[in-house]
């Protein structure tokens, strides 16, 4: 059995009187590619803050890689790209490499500098994205779709073995959504790094990810993608609250 | 015209003065300007007002050298930087509030301070607009040290400052202690401000570590690109402001913050220049 990188039992997280999250359990195995789904205020977002030790949680416990979340510290294997990602200042004078050298930043510790075999390290992250071509160009003067890749970057030159996006694709026109997915594919597939992707959009994701995870509140669905692409659209509308149109792109 | 600049003790002094705070003005100035906090400066500066003119009253009422307005002003400063910090953290939602808290605390107590002293003289005024006779050795020594310090902790912890300024969130979740580094940083701003008001004045101190880096944001690649030209620009303006500033007789204050604008200026009209070109060439 694969090993497992995240294990939640029985969690539960309230903010101040609101109920969240109520008795999750969830797990994510090595080599997963898993795309959570849920409506807005499902839990999602908690759940991502849960597992990266911003929130504790008021019930249940969480391991990672092994180890319980209050003795884990080997947080460089594990890479974050935040839904705020691309609501940074625009204005803000960094280029692709500046940007992705952030990503060692805490690796390589204070007081200390960049070394070559680190520079080197940036520039195949920046390469493994595909935007070799844009190294020296500020972050602000790319398009949405090329930014989102360079935050992947970001995450990719600690070289992280469970990678955690959340809505990366928001704000990402179509054509370069699709893209996006096959770089996180290509990365699941080649790379051997574990996903886990929240999104909204259920559609595209179908087609590439091992597992579906449904969040509302509880976790209604965790299964195979073809199981969730056929589910009726009562029980998709049961998992939401309300009802559902499931949109499948068919490529 | 450089001649007398090395003849007078006094105008050396300033000289070297200038080039230091036209080198750490701008260095910590981009950091400001990148996270927004120009504001901040301003505010700071007045406070450093409050303490330059205890300081003045001290040494008036009661004959104390060893409290000089300078170092009561760098005193008030860093306490200020401290209270700004404390005053973001209680108004989470309205950080922007701790600003004019702290501006007009610093003025209201410059107002009272000012007129115990029996109100306006010539060394106040050369602490509002700058002076080019200001300096003293012990001064240049303190700045220097100043200088050096601020250098040093940016050079160790540049890094952690960069990815501060660009994204706290991830920086906070990737391990790095924001709130000291932050508060590490504030200390610096202060005590750059009283480092820089002997020469450019305590009203347009603001300016020498925005204006250049306004320019530089305007043509410069990525972040060390930015902070290199905001530092020539900061020098430019610092020589050119202190020689016309001595020979028309006008505070360097005012010299030095007009020649950052014209600097400025030109960058904003570079940048439009060749960003014309660029279009015609890619419709040709």
């Amino acid at each position: 059995m694969a090993e497992s990188l995240v294990k939640m039992e029985n969690v539960s997280y309230a903010y101040e009187n609101k109920q969240v999250l109520s008795h999750v359990d969830f797990e994510i195995q090595r080599g997963a590619f898993i795309g959570l789904v849920g409506p807005n205020g499902g839990g999602k977002t908690t759940l991502i803050k849960l597992l990266l030790g911003i929130l504790k949680p008021q019930q249940g416990t969480i391991q990672l890689f092994g180890s319980p979340l209050n003795k884990f510290n080997q947080w460089n294997k594990i890479g974050f790209v935040s839904q705020k990602a691309n609501t940074f200042n625009r204005g803000f004078p960094a280029t692709v490499y500046e940007v992705v050298s952030m990503g060692l930043t805490s690796k390589i510790g204070y007081m200390k500098f960049f070394k070559h075999k680190h520079k080197q390290k940036i520039m195949d992250a920046i390469k493994q994205v595909g935007m070799q071509d844009y190294i020296y160009e500020n972050i602000g003067d790319l398009s949405g779709g090329q930014q989102q890749r360079i935050f992947i970057a970001r995450s990719l030159v600690s070289d992280p073995e469970l990678l955690i996006l959340d809505e990366p694709t928001v704000g990402v026109d179509t054509e370069n959504v699709q893209k996006f997915y096959e770089l996180l594919h290509h990365l699941n597939e080649n790379q051997n790094i574990t996903l886990l992707l929240v999104t909204h959009d259920t559609g595209t994701m179908t087609h590439h990810a091992t597992d579906i995870v449904c969040l509302n509140k509880t976790l209604h669905f965790h299964g195979d993608p073809s199981v969730f692409t056929n589910l009726s659209e009562h029980d998709l509308s049961h998992f939401y609250g309300h009802p559902v149109n499931l949109v499948t792109h068919n490529h | 015209m450089f001649a007398n600049f090395f003849e007078y003790e006094f105008l050396r002094n300033t000289f070297y003065t200038g080039l230091l705070i036209g080198l750490i003005a701008p260095l910590l100035g981009t950091f400001i300007v990148v996270r927004r906090l120009s504001i901040i400066a301003d505010a700071l500066s007045h406070v450093t007002l409050a303490g330059i003119a205890f300081g003045l009253l001290v040494e008036k009422k009661f004959g104390l050298a060893f409290i000089t307005p300078f170092y009561s002003g760098m005193f008030f400063s860093v306490i200020g930087s401290v209270f700004v910090e404390k005053l973001r953290s209680v108004y989470k939602a309205y950080q922007e509030l701790a600003i004019p808290i702290i501006l007009s605390g610093g003025v209201g107590l410059s107002v009272i301070f000012i007129s115990l002293a029996d109100g306006f003289n010539t060394d106040l005024y050369n602490y509002l607009f700058g002076s080019v006779s200001a300096v003293s050795r012990d001064d240049l020594w303190m700045i220097l040290i100043i200088a050096i310090v601020v250098v040093t902790i940016i050079m160790l912890f540049y890094k952690e400052l960069f990815m501060l300024s660009f994204d706290e969130e991830h920086a906070v979740v990737s391990g790095i202690h924001a709130k000291r580094i932050h508060f590490l940083f504030m200390i610096m701003t202060a005590l750059v401000i009283a480092a820089s008001i002997r020469i450019v004045g305590v009203l347009l101190v603001s300016a020498l570590m925005t204006l250049p880096v306004a320019a530089s944001i305007r043509i410069a690649k990525g972040f060390k690109q930015t902070i290199v030209f905001s530092i020539i620009f900061g020098e430019i303006s610092v020589i050119i402001g202190l020689i016309t500033g001595y020979y028309f007789e006008i505070p360097p204050g005012g010299t030095i913050v007009v020649t950052s604008i014209i600097i400025l200026l030109l960058a904003i009209a570079y940048k439009r220049i060749a960003f014309n070109l660029s279009r015609k060439k890619a419709m040709e």
